[in-house]
């Protein structure tokens, strides 16, 4: 699956949302379903700190893919992580580099990536795709 | 309680008309009065009215507008004169807020008056400019910083600030009330204690003084410093109190306009008070405004006010104590309408998302006082804090919608 076709099938999934509290109730599971992130990574080089809550990024290189592992102390937006690696984890990392991310405003959600959040998730996104240009120069 | 009689909330709600809209689809409830207050149709008026027919550069023209400017502007500063209860109207310096406030008295007063060896203290509740500045000029100058500790219940300690003082202290610079958890501060205790140490005081007073009757010659301070955007004024805009002989003492802080005498390439000469550290064209049309603001309180009774905020205050205490797992951080019996807490299992940022969605704003996150969090060893708090306008039936709101976040979240 693509990018954009995890983002529009996300994008679909939503649809189904007629109520605010459903569509967070929804995101809160995601949450919780998402992997645990190893407590020894949560280190300094691994974390990105928001005025409210902590994120944790970790990046790794399997074959030609870039997979992500994540986590944060709050769990909306644990949730939101949890789809951001649905979207863009195990992709090639020229193609996150450039990857568009329009499925968080379709969803009602970018609020979550505004500066006034300062919540680390603006952040982690910047810190993804700065993971693929990196490992995309290294090849 | 009669006094809250004597005030229509209802009208009053009237005279804001930011809280008469929808958020996220319910009727706004608007507990983040800490962080600022809303602003009534007076003062937003006000400012209007000056763009409109008034607006001039002021004290250096001749002609009408610059007359007009002028004299609302001085008339806001003896206003605040009389707010403040200061002797003169050299005493009350335009600050842009708290934050340049107390800048102001570390660059000129603190690089002055305190030298390598000396200490300064500051308390365990202070916002993050209450502290910084300071730390700033001790790593600089090779001062010392003594932190006064807070108690569990969320006071100062204040047998604790007593063993600290010594001869070597030159400042004490604590705030009025803390803008995390509500306390207010024995100031009155603080200053007579430090002067008897021969050490001067600053209070920060952002977050006291749309709540508490303020007396500065009263208080004996010797440096008070507050935002006009927390006492229903606008925003940019702030005093700083300093008794006469300190500021006289002091050197300017930004060097310009306005804050000269005479300017020749060999030697300037410094205006006099308070020009001298009113450096630049200011904010005219928001020093008006706060006028306007300081009116609106007095035209309300400030007692009034205070006996409907606590009233709030008690109601909402009351409440939120039986939700199960939550825990009010700062149980102080000296308290304004301010209620910071803790949720068992509940990250305070998803309280506050899922409480935005009710249409109910509060503040989450450590408040600008990261140490105090650290004191408490929690991340941060959610707080709601409450002003003139608000009522029983929004904390009712709030309570319905903290249920719904545990129901959502647990």
């Amino acid at each position: 699956m693509t990018i954009n076709e995890s983002q529009d099938e996300i994008i679909e999934e939503f649809e189904l949302f007629d109520d605010w509290a459903d569509k967070y109730e929804y995101i809160i599971d995601l949450g919780k379903k998402l992997k645990g992130f190893p407590e020894e990574q949560k280190t300094e080089d691994n974390i990105i700190k928001g005025c409210q809550s902590r994120v944790w990024l970790n990046a790794r290189k399997e074959n030609e893919s870039l997979v992500f592992d994540a986590d944060s102390e709050a769990i909306i937006v644990k949730g939101l992580v949890n789809m951001l690696i649905r979207v863009l984890s195990g992709h090639l990392p020229q193609e996150i580099a450039k990857a568009d991310l329009y499925f968080m405003e379709k969803i009602g959600m970018s609020q979550h990536l505004a500066q006034t959040r300062s919540n680390g998730l603006a952040s982690m996104v910047k810190q993804m795709k700065n993971y693929a240009i990196a490992y995309s120069l290294k090849n | 309680m009669q006094l809250i009689e004597t005030l229509d909330i209802q009208a009053i709600r009237a005279d804001f008309p930011i809280l008469n809209q929808e958020i996220n689809g319910r009727k706004l409830v608007y507990f983040d009065n800490a962080a600022t207050t809303q602003k009534p149709t007076s003062v937003i008026e006000t400012i209007s009215h000056y763009y409109n027919f008034d607006n001039a550069n002021i004290h250096r023209g001749i002609h009408t507008l610059a007359e007009r400017a002028t004299r609302d502007f001085e008339a806001s500063r003896e206003a605040i004169r009389d707010f403040l209860g200061a002797s003169s109207i050299e005493e009350i310096i335009f600050t842009s807020g708290t934050t340049q406030g107390i800048n102001l008295v570390a660059s000129t007063f603190g690089r002055k008056f305190i030298k390598e060896g000396d200490e300064i203290i500051i308390s365990g509740m202070e916002h993050h400019s209450n502290i910084v500045p300071w730390q700033m000029l001790c790593e600089e100058k090779g001062i010392k910083l003594k932190v006064i500790p807070v108690t569990d219940l969320g006071e100062l300690d204040m047998e604790a600030y007593a063993n600290m003082l010594s001869e070597k202290v030159k400042l004490v610079s604590v705030n009025h009330v803390s803008n995390s958890l509500g306390t207010i501060n024995p100031v009155k205790n603080i200053i007579d204690l430090a002067h008897s140490f021969g050490a001067k005081v600053l209070i920060d007073g952002a977050q006291a003084t749309s709540h508490l009757n303020v007396d500065v010659q009263a208080l004996d301070a010797d440096f008070y410093v507050f935002s006009a955007h927390k006492l229903y004024g606008p925003t940019g805009i702030g005093v700083l109190y300093g008794k006469k002989d300190i500021l006289n003492a002091m050197p300017p802080y930004m060097g310009g306009g306005e804050m000269i005498k005479d300017v020749t390439f060999e030697k300037t000469t410094y205006n006099e008070l308070p020009y001298k550290f009113e450096a630049g064209t200011p904010n005219i049309a928001d020093v008006v405004a706060l006028k306007t603001a300081l009116e609106y309180i007095a035209f309300h009774g400030k007692e009034n006010i205070a006996a409907h905020e606590d009233m709030l205050l008690k109601y909402a205490t009351e409440q939120l104590s039986e939700i199960e797992g939550l825990k009010i951080i700062g149980q102080s019996k000296e308290k304004i309408s301010v209620v910071s807490f803790v949720m068992d299992g509940i990250h305070h940022q998803d309280v506050g998302v899922l409480l935005d969605n009710q249409g109910v704003a509060i503040r989450t996150g450590h408040h600008c006082t990261q140490p105090l969090m650290q004191r408490f060893n929690i991340l941060g708090t959610s707080r709601a804090s409450f002003a003139v306008y608000n009522t029983l039936e929004e904390i009712d709101k709030l309570v319905v919608g903290l249920h719904k976040v545990k129901k959502m979240l647990l």
